[in-house]
């Protein structure tokens, strides 16, 4: 059996399996991370070994409670009128980067630049004072930032 | 090249200045019309209440705030503009509630008002009013001086599941949009404050929870002294702009 949620692995596993081991990981344990491999300003792999959604990931960037991405970011969102700008807009972003690229800056983009204001989507430690209900728990999961990772890539 | 030096630190010195402004200045034109009509104001009918609570004899002792203090416009004008301030009967740095509570305990001989409570949002809207227009100017001297610190360290540090600080939105972002909003400078200018999206006026220790919420922090309980700190340090870093408590804010 390869271990659960191993980056190194999943190319010898089946889908099924993996989505089985995912199961089984999220069941067990919401807090355990999946580890992965930065490879220059990019992690390459995905975190689930299977590639994302794209229309779920829309999803989740554009719901306020979720990805909350739109809290600070704008983007080709017409429904979607009160968006910030504090940040680049999402516009084109599946060109300006990789899909690697892409994911390291949302699992956590302060590898790259520690004064960043992102979030560390993919982060549980190193962190002050998290409220309660959210301690030891990444923003989003890992099939979540596939998810979003997916959509990202698609928006040239 | 001395001189130089004076001009260009006074010239930045005039930007700052320049470029600190009340959340006032963040509001939209209705907003800012609610607030400038005493009528339409909504925290005026706090005002109100806390006024008839100044001259309401109250506690063991059967006093009125009015009993001790007399009139208000005279004896708390200016308060709000430096307040917090060290107590050296309480050893620590406090703010208007818990000076009113202090009060009531101590004078009145009666039970301290709950935070958030109607009558303790009323008297300190009604204190707070009495300045109106004054400039705030928080004294930060040697007993006030770890208080501050503490401020200072709770605004600058990261916090919470999305990992930022107060000073990253307040410092390094005011004025761009959050969700379709300007963000404030979070000068305390105001509180307590009416709030269209709370529906009805509450304190500073409300409003700093709210942020802390957002970032997905754990908040304090309200008795913490940390919102005190806060308070001081954002005091502090308000000096010079005007009070207008009761405000009116998104």
């Amino acid at each position: 059996m390869p271990r659960l949620g191993s980056a190194r692995s999943p190319v010898k596993c089946s889908a099924k399996a993996l989505v089985l081991a995912a199961a089984l990981v999220s069941s067990a344990n919401a807090q355990e991370l999946r580890p992965y491999q930065i490879v220059g300003d990019a992690i390459p792999q995905s975190l689930t070994g299977a590639k994302g959604d794209a229309a779920r990931g829309r999803a989740i960037v554009v719901n306020r409670q979720v990805g909350l991405c739109l809290l600070c970011h704008s983007g080709p969102f017409p429904e979607d009128r009160l968006q910030g700008n504090l940040s680049p807009d999402l516009t084109g972003t599946g060109a300006r980067w990789t899909e690697g690229q892409l994911r390291l800056r949302m699992v956590d983009a302060s590898k790259l630049n520690p004064a960043t204001i992102m979030p560390p989507y993919y982060r549980t430690r190193d962190l002050t004072n998290v409220a309660a209900g959210f301690r030891n728990k990444p923003i989003l999961d890992a099939a979540q930032i596939e998810d979003v990772v997916a959509f990202l890539t698609s928006l040239k | 090249m001395i001189r130089f030096f004076v001009v260009a630190l006074l010239a930045f010195a005039a930007v700052a200045t320049a470029q600190k402004k009340s959340g006032y200045e963040f509001s939209s034109r209705e907003t800012q019309a609610m607030q400038d009509d005493d009528a339409a104001n909504p925290g005026f009918l706090w005002v109100q209440q806390g006024e008839t609570l100044w001259n309401r004899r109250d506690g063991a002792a059967g006093k009125s705030c009015a009993d001790c203090h007399g009139e208000a416009n005279n004896s708390v004008r200016g308060v709000a503009a430096r307040y917090p301030v060290f107590a050296p009967e309480a050893g620590a740095v406090i703010d208007i509630e818990q000076r009113i509570n202090r009060c009531r305990t101590e004078h009145q001989q009666a039970k301290p008002l709950a935070y958030e409570s109607d009558d303790l949002l009323a008297l300190t809207s009604f204190v707070g009013k009495q300045s109106r227009a004054m400039s705030i100017d928080v004294a930060i001297d040697a007993r006030a001086r770890s208080t501050f610190e503490r401020g200072k360290t709770l605004f600058e540090q990261r916090q919470g599941q999305i990992n930022l600080s107060c000073s990253q939105c307040h410092d390094d972002n005011w004025g761009k949009q959050l969700a379709g909003s300007p963000i404030p400078q979070a000068h305390p200018t105001g509180y307590p404050a009416y709030r269209l999206e709370w529906q009805t006026l509450g304190s500073l220790r409300r409003r700093l929870r709210n942020c802390l919420i957002g970032m997905r922090a754990e908040a304090p309980p309200y008795e913490s002294a940390d919102y005190v700190a806060l308070e001081l340090f954002l005091m502090a870093r308000a000096k010079g702009l005007a009070i207008d408590t009761p405000s009116v804010r998104r």
